[in-house]
């Protein structure tokens, strides 16, 4: 009998193929270990919305969409088992929700001819399309979320920042390391001091980075954390009476998540933001009317409407937009993982799009081309209100400082191509 | 009945001394040779070698390393992962510098760099023993990752402070980078394997290994009998670094190909590596691959009949394999405390009497 069961299950392991026409999405997920904090609102969002998709319009383009969820634990061990082991489902496009995963994959996705889309996180410039042919980081990126978040200083200071001490507190991996040279440069333009503070992952441990922080007593403290790192952090800035206002999170460092452990004593502290927070939008009425009602939620349902879970509505939200356009524009309704390249090459993304699917004033709009994966690299500053336990956006989505970027971009492309011999396209 | 000595004669010490004395283990042995060499490499797929053949490769050398100071020597180390570390960022610096010299050749050296950081790591074991040592060389870890994230000559001044492997060949096919045959980079870390285990096999019943084990016996009574301690704990790190080096190179380059130290080179693969050797068995060739072989495939094996076959939640499931692969060990280290070496041991030694047990 048992002899049977594990005969028929690695039968049915070796033989399961796809029997039905299906879009398939992975995701990996992690919804255990010092990461899963972050991890869990983000896994639950995507399977929510395409929970939706399908029950409402049956799929795109009558093709029904299969989420196909591996849980990492934030682990490259596992995170590599997990792309080999979803690759010949016929994968669409991987979102590895690491950058250091996304680093790891960049080389292999290529090489298989798979789109790897990196919203907000991975590796900077592979917003060059021109080098990089099937990585995508549109909307925005690491770079433009650094010079964000320094125009907001500006703004807040009526334009100057010169001698103001500003402190990144970073996750140590190359996710933190990421912004540094953006911001070292920023600072040299506008004369502020800047230093920057290693956390080892994964965070836990945050004393003597606080008591450096305490002791230097900058203006103004950035964080670039993920996971349980984020908690600790503001926990840690509550300790040393760090004004909360003045302690701004990139867009992975401003979730519930992050603050509630701090209670009151978070009040005030500020994120920035790829999309707007809260549940006010039409979307979550067709949730609620396809997914939760119909008990076809994901996970404990706990997360919904949190800042996470929003971001993984608009990740599906762009998955969505570029599967339709790569079905537009091959004619095809089950697309192969090359027409999915070409539709988020095409991917427009415009204002009436998003008021059509609920999202209105969601997020700003932009447009892919063949040159620019990057997108618009707007990005907004949310505020957490302690008492009423809400994120508020507090500015609109500001501009980065392009023309600084824009050559770095390109720079760091040109070398990437030049080590790896690749030809440039477009 | 099939597994005995009975009729097998051996007429020189040659034979007599042989690693597999007995005529069937000798069989399976080269039919598992022959299969691993010249089988398997025609069905492999990208997902068998990379979620299972490579991993189980290299962490076998890694253990087999591990058990060479920890099982032979009875130096108790935690700083593997971060001696596998040295063996990653020494091929990496290697690769980038000398692109002309073939990657094999680099992956061999790199274990020599990491040999000669084992010996200056391992020269406070001859003041300090056991836990002592542990900690001093749990220092060796923290120490190491910390120069590799601090010090950007290490990971060539790149803004994200990763390492990523370049493209080599050799005989023209591809070893390391993205396209790499899944056969190749299997065939590759194979015969690292292979000739690990069989220089391992031969040096620890050797002068040396005797040397070793005396110290790991009685340290005093050892020096009493001509045993130079200097001697023979240095070249238990040096040669236990050496099989840490290789795994880490072939780890960085063939497998993962671009590795951030913090992440993959922490306490965790330290401590990882010292459970494949106790659960497998200290002081065994084999035991080093029945570790490495329980600690990688079970995980990915209980994955794919809970996710896969079961279709749970794979939430549930990873916490469920915790918990079952954390009860396996608890429950091996209760039966056997000298771990799965030492239970294949047993079986052999059943099967010599089977059906007739006396």
């Amino acid at each position: 009998m048992f002899k049977k069961t594990i005969l028929a299950a690695l039968s049915s392991i070796m033989f399961a193929g796809p029997a039905l026409a299906e879009l398939v999405v992975p995701w990996f997920a992690y919804r255990t270990g010092a990461y899963a904090p972050s991890g869990i609102p983000l896994v639950d969002g995507i399977n929510d919305y395409f929970t939706m998709v399908n029950e409402r319009d049956g799929g795109i383009g009558g093709v029904p969409v299969r989420v196909l969820e591996c849980e990492t634990g934030y682990n490259t061990e596992k995170s590599v088992e997990c792309y080999e082991s979803t690759k010949a489902e016929g994968s669409l496009v991987y979102q590895p929700m690491s950058t250091g995963v996304t680093y790891q994959l960049i080389p292999k996705a290529t090489a298989d001819g798979i789109a790897l889309h990196t919203l907000g996180y991975g590796r900077t410039s592979a917003a060059n399309g021109r080098v990089f042919s099937n990585v995508f980081n549109y909307p925005a990126n690491y770079w433009t979320a650094a010079s964000v978040a320094v125009n907001h200083l500006l703004a807040e200071n009526g334009g100057s920042i010169s001698g103001k001490k500003v402190t990144l507190v970073y996750h140590n991996s190359a996710y933190g390391k990421e912004p540094i040279r953006v911001l070292e440069m920023l600072a040299d333009k506008h004369g502020f001091e800047f230093n920057a503070i290693p956390v080892d992952h994964p965070g836990q441990e945050q004393k003597s980075q606080w008591l450096q922080i305490r002791r230097d007593k900058p203006d103004y403290v950035l964080m670039w954390g993920w996971g349980v790192m984020n908690s600790v952090a503001i926990n840690e800035a509550a300790n040393i009476r760090f004004p909360m206002e003045n302690f701004i999170g990139v867009w992975w460092s401003g979730s519930e998540n992050d603050v509630l452990p701090a209670g009151m004593r978070a009040d005030g502290y500020k994120a920035l933001a790829l999309n707007a927070p809260g549940t006010d939008y039409g979307i979550y009425d067709e949730l609620k009317a396809n997914v939760w009602d119909k008990g076809l939620t994901a996970g404990a349902g706990d997360q919904i409407g949190s800042v996470l879970y929003n971001r993984a509505l608009y990740m599906a939200f762009l998955t969505h937009m570029a599967i339709k356009k790569a079905q537009e524009v091959t004619g095809v309704a089950d697309i192969s993982q090359a027409d999915m390249i070409k539709g988020m090459e095409a991917l427009e993304i415009t204002d009436a799009m998003m008021a059509e699917n609920g999202l209105k004033g969601f997020a700003p709009s932009f447009k892919v081309t063949c040159e620019d994966h990057g997108g618009s690299g707007l990005g907004a500053v949310q505020q957490w209100d302690a008492s009423a336990k809400t994120w508020n956006l507090i500015t609109d989505f500001i501009e980065p400082d392009m023309g600084m970027i824009a050559p770095l971009i390109k720079e760091d492309s040109e070398a990437f191509a030049k080590e790896n011999n690749i030809a440039m396209r477009c | 009945m099939l597994y005995r000595e009975a009729g097998d004669f051996s007429t020189n010490y040659r034979e007599d001394n042989q690693t597999f004395p007995i005529k069937f283990d000798r069989y399976r042995y080269y039919a598992i040779m022959l299969i691993a060499f010249l089988v398997v490499p025609f069905f492999v797929n990208d997902y068998w070698v990379n979620a299972i053949f490579l991993p189980f490769l290299i962490y076998a050398i890694a253990a087999l390393g591990l058990n060479i100071l920890t099982g032979y020597c009875g130096q108790v180390s935690l700083g593997t992962g971060g001696f596998m570390a040295v063996g990653a960022y020494a091929v990496y610096k290697l690769m980038t510098a000398f692109p002309d010299v073939n990657v094999l050749i680099h992956i061999v050296l790199a274990g020599g760099v990491t040999a000669l950081v084992g010996i200056l790591f391992g020269l406070p074991s001859l003041r300090i023993k056991g836990f002592y040592l542990a900690v001093a060389t749990l220092a060796a870890q923290f120490f190491l990752v910390w120069v590799f994230n601090r010090v950007p000559w290490f990971y060539n001044y790149s803004a994200s402070g990763q390492i990523n492997a370049p493209e080599r060949t050799f005989l023209g096919f591809t070893v390391t980078g993205a396209k790499t045959e899944a056969w190749v980079a299997y065939l590759v870390c194979l015969v690292f394997v292979t000739i690990s285990a069989i220089v391992a096999r031969n040096m620890t019943r050797g002068a040396l290994g005797r040397s070793w084990m005396a110290i790991r016996d009685m340290d005093i009574a050892a020096e009493i009998i001509g045993v130079n301690p200097l001697k023979a704990k240095l070249s238990a790190f040096a040669i236990s670094s050496f099989f840490v080096g290789i795994s880490g190179a072939l780890y960085f380059s063939v497998y993962l190909g671009a590795v951030e130290v913090g992440e993959v080179f922490g306490i965790n693969k330290s401590f990882l590596v010292l459970f494949m050797i106790i659960i497998g068995g200290l002081g065994s060739v084999f035991g080093s691959f029945a570790g490495a072989a329980f600690l990688v495939l079970l995980p990915v094996l209980l994955k794919n009949v809970l996710v896969g076959y079961f279709g749970w939640q794979t939430d549930v499931a990873a916490h469920l394999e915790f918990m079952i692969i954390g009860g396996l060990i608890v429950w091996f280290l209760i039966v056997e405390p000298h771990g799965l070496a030492q239970l294949w041991r047993l079986g052999k030694e059943k099967l010599r009497t089977w059906p007739f047990p006396y």
